[in-house]
């Protein structure tokens, strides 16, 4: 018995979905299936409202449970080892967990908690905890029992035709699973922000495709790599994608030959913003997201966020709006985009940076500056220029 | 049309040297340090591409030491001679403007506790000589200044300064000019030298030492090049070397000649076609650089405009949005240069395959590119 490693995957919310739970518990398996699927022999399977994967021994434990926490929609996890559901049984396998943990971590003392989620198990949970509590004693001589402040919390988890021994729970990132929530087109430069927006969109279920602008010659080739590199950690949690890639040169050339100084930013993202829009209706996707925040910078004040909403039609996601600078670097460190994104590459934003952006954008000036320009056409010349990269975590 | 134009970046291999490299790669793979023949033969094939070399620098074989790159023997040299000598004195003389692995080698001994003194340039980077001498005392064990300073190819002073050290080392980076100035009397007593700005192979150095000097050993092993170097030989980057330097040297008067052409083309089309350029690199520089700022531009910018034709450049400052990290080139610096011409600076540096056709080629494109960018600016 216990070839295997054995790990238990709770569902989050998941669980309180009523009628729909079989269909999001169907697609968190699928997505589990396709993290873990380069493992090779991993068994993912439903059963009695949890999540057991099995995977032979040779493989590296900690590699597998990594990649299953990235999943979205896992609640957590533990590593478990299976016994018959017999309480002589159930002992046996304790005592060799408690032998081992004694080993490695050097524990002194435990406290057992039991449930049974079979109720004809003819022994009640207290009693469990007490039976398989007294054999570990027996069994472990150095140990001792401490209700409070234990080292171990040993739980013993009974079901129908097998119990579980495990100890720790380690929290995955919740969410719910991909693809159970519509598709969006994130607008993703090489900053802090956007990668984040991404991330925590497709932790909802949202299934991600991007766009991308630069602005080369002025921008460095080395800086969309380094777009590619955040995109690629963003697949690792959310799958492959496509990428569309924009040069934005030929539209801010307009923009600077025609327009004032002051609105060249509002101006830049307002075209981002339609060419992202037609780039997500040709690709299905129903919404724009962006790494927008209130306040951070000029273009991002209340007026501007209106002025720039205001050119397209499509709803326009943006999860960072009221988080603070702080948290959302913090977020990046979590997730592993941080380090990326603060290698110091020129991004087409900055290019033709004004001196005095206007903080406090009039929409009637902007459309005035803009009737100068033909957007329609330069928006269809840059949607039909676009490179798509395949991103592949 | 491809135009080359980085090739104190590094240069393409010649033909002949990688079909040599090949032959012994695929043919002469016994270890040199073997006793049985295929080690003997591998170490004849060393022993020729040292005679070339230690040819070349009017030295004789075992003066040479073959390393792994111009850093390594940069390191090699200072390292070595600053321990070996920590107790006739604990200062360093080098220059403002030298390459990293002579700067921060430095750096690294301030912390040891050595004393370095950076010896400015002028506007055309040349070397204040009178600082130089006034900076030499009893407590000075080593110098080390470059030949040929790499982003603008002002040719260094080596002969001068070999008299002002005579009683104390003399080392010299002379990676950008070997194969490009005369070394053969420069008077140092250790000299850097890198195989693949002169179409070697990439991965190959080598440190010349003079007869008398005492160089403790910098990598311990098995004591491949009398001990100063261990480490199993690069037979096939040696002996591409070797043949790089045999045909630089060969050819040598005809290779100057056809950087040189090259260059006066460009810059009299630069100085009589573009506007508002400052030209930093002295007229009696090394044929192989010519640095220039085109103002009211950005270097990096135009680079990459000009990669769209197939012309490949340097800069003399990577362009970044966060000032902090802007990295700006410290020769520029050093010259005096602010930072508006620092920014518009590009380096194009020549080999004798440039012609001037490309020249012709080089010029149209890049008038064309620096209107359209002084046409429509950037903001910053």
């Amino acid at each position: 018995m216990n070839e295997q490693n054995i790990f238990i995957v709770r569902c989050g919310e998941v669980a309180l979905k009523g009628m729909n739970k079989p269909y999001f518990e169907r697609m968190l398996v699928d997505r589990i299936k396709k993290n873990v699927k380069r493992f090779g022999d991993v068994d993912v399977r439903r059963h009695e409202g949890l999540i057991f994967v099995r995977a032979d021994k040779s493989i590296d434990k900690d590699a597998l449970l990594k990649e299953i926490s990235k999943v979205f929609g896992v609640a957590s996890i533990s590593p478990a080892v299976e016994a018959e559901s017999h309480l002589d049984a159930i002992g046996e396998e304790a005592v060799k967990y408690m032998l081992e943990l004694i080993e490695t971590k050097g524990i002194k003392t435990f406290k057992v908690e039991a449930k049974r989620a079979d109720k004809n198990f003819p022994v009640k949970s207290p009693d469990i905890a007490r039976i398989i509590g007294a054999k570990v004693l027996i069994g472990c001589k150095v140990l001792k029992v401490d209700v409070h402040n234990p080292d171990v919390h040993l739980f013993v988890d009974v079901r129908h035709d097998k119990s579980y021994i495990y100890q720790q729970k380690i929290a995955g990132f919740g969410g719910l699973p991909l693809g159970t929530n519509g598709k969006g087109m994130v607008l993703l430069s090489g900053g802090i922000d956007s990668p984040v927006a991404a991330w925590m969109m497709a932790k909802r279920g949202m299934v991600i495709e991007a766009v991308h602008f630069h602005s080369y010659p002025y921008t460095s080739p080395r800086a969309q790599e380094k777009v590619e590199d955040l995109a690629r950690i963003i697949a690792s949690y959310c799958g492959n994608f496509k990428m569309h890639v924009i040069n934005l040169l030929p539209i801010q050339e307009q923009i600077v030959s025609n327009c004032p100084e002051e609105e060249t930013t509002i101006l830049v993202r307002r075209f981002m913003m339609r060419i992202a829009e037609k780039i997500a209706e040709k690709n299905r996707a129903m919404m724009l997201i962006t790494g927008e925040n209130l306040g951070q910078v000029a273009s991002q004040t209340a007026e501007s966020l209106v002025v720039t909403d205001n050119c397209v039609k499509m709803p326009v996601m943006r999860p960072l709006i009221a988080m603070d600078k702080v948290d959302i670097m913090d977020k990046a460190e979590e997730i592993g985009t941080y380090e990326t994104s603060i290698q110091p590459y020129e991004d087409c934003c900055t290019v033709f940076l004004p001196k005095h952006p206007t903080t406090r954008p009039k929409l009637e000036r902007i459309e005035e500056s803009e009737s100068k320009l033909d957007v329609e056409g330069l928006v269809a010349a840059a949607v039909a220029s676009e490179e798509i990269v395949h991103i592949k975590a | 049309m491809l135009v080359y134009l980085d090739n104190s970046a590094t240069t393409r291999q010649y033909d002949r040297v990688t079909d040599e490299m090949k032959k012994v790669m695929d043919d002469f793979y016994g270890n040199p340090s073997s006793l049985h023949t295929l080690g003997l033969d591998a170490e004849k094939k060393i022993r020729g591409a040292r005679k070339t070399i230690a040819d070349s620098l009017g030295a004789s074989e075992d003066e040479i030491i073959f390393t792994s790159c111009g850093t390594e023997s940069d390191n090699t040299a200072l390292y070595g001679i600053a321990h070996s000598k920590r107790r006739e004195g604990n200062k360093i003389i080098t220059s403002a403007v030298e390459h990293p692995a002579v700067l921060e080698t430095c750096r690294s001994l301030e912390k040891e506790g050595f004393l370095v003194e950076y010896i400015g340039v002028d506007r055309e980077c040349r070397l204040d000589t009178e600082a130089l001498k006034n900076a030499i005392d009893d407590n000075t064990i080593m110098v080390s200044i470059m030949s040929v300073n790499n982003e603008t190819g002002t040719i260094m002073p080596l002969q001068e300064i070999s008299k002002l050290t005579e009683n104390i080392v003399f080392h010299t980076d002379a990676v950008q000019g070997y194969g490009k100035v005369d070394l053969t009397n420069c008077g140092a007593d250790m000299i850097s030298l890198s195989a693949h700005k002169i179409h070697g192979p990439k991965g190959m150095g080598v440190l010349y030492v003079k007869k008398g000097i005492k160089l403790p050993p910098y990598i311990l092993g098995g004591g491949q090049e009398k001990g100063y170097r261990s480490g199993t030989e690069n037979v096939p980057g040696i002996v591409g070397f070797g043949t790089a330097a045999r045909l630089a040297f060969d050819n040598f008067d005809e290779r100057i000649k056809a950087m040189k052409n090259a260059r006066e083309y460009l810059l009299a089309g630069i100085k009589d076609q573009i506007k508002d350029v400052l030209i930093n690199s002295p007229a009696d520089g090394a044929a192989s650089v010519l640095n220039v700022s085109f103002l009211g531009t950005r270097g990096e910018v135009l680079l990459h405009t000009l990669e769209q034709d197939k012309i490949y450049v340097s800069t003399g400052s990577a362009c970044s949005s966060n000032k902090k990290s802007r990295s700006q080139s410290h020769v520029l610096t050093a010259m005096g240069l602010n930072f508006k011409e620092i920014e518009g600076a590009i380096r194009f540096s020549f080999s004798e395959f440039n012609t001037i056709e490309e020249m012709d080629y080089v010029l149209d494109k890049l008038k064309t590119a620096v209107e359209r960018f002084r046409r429509l600016g950037s903001f910053r």
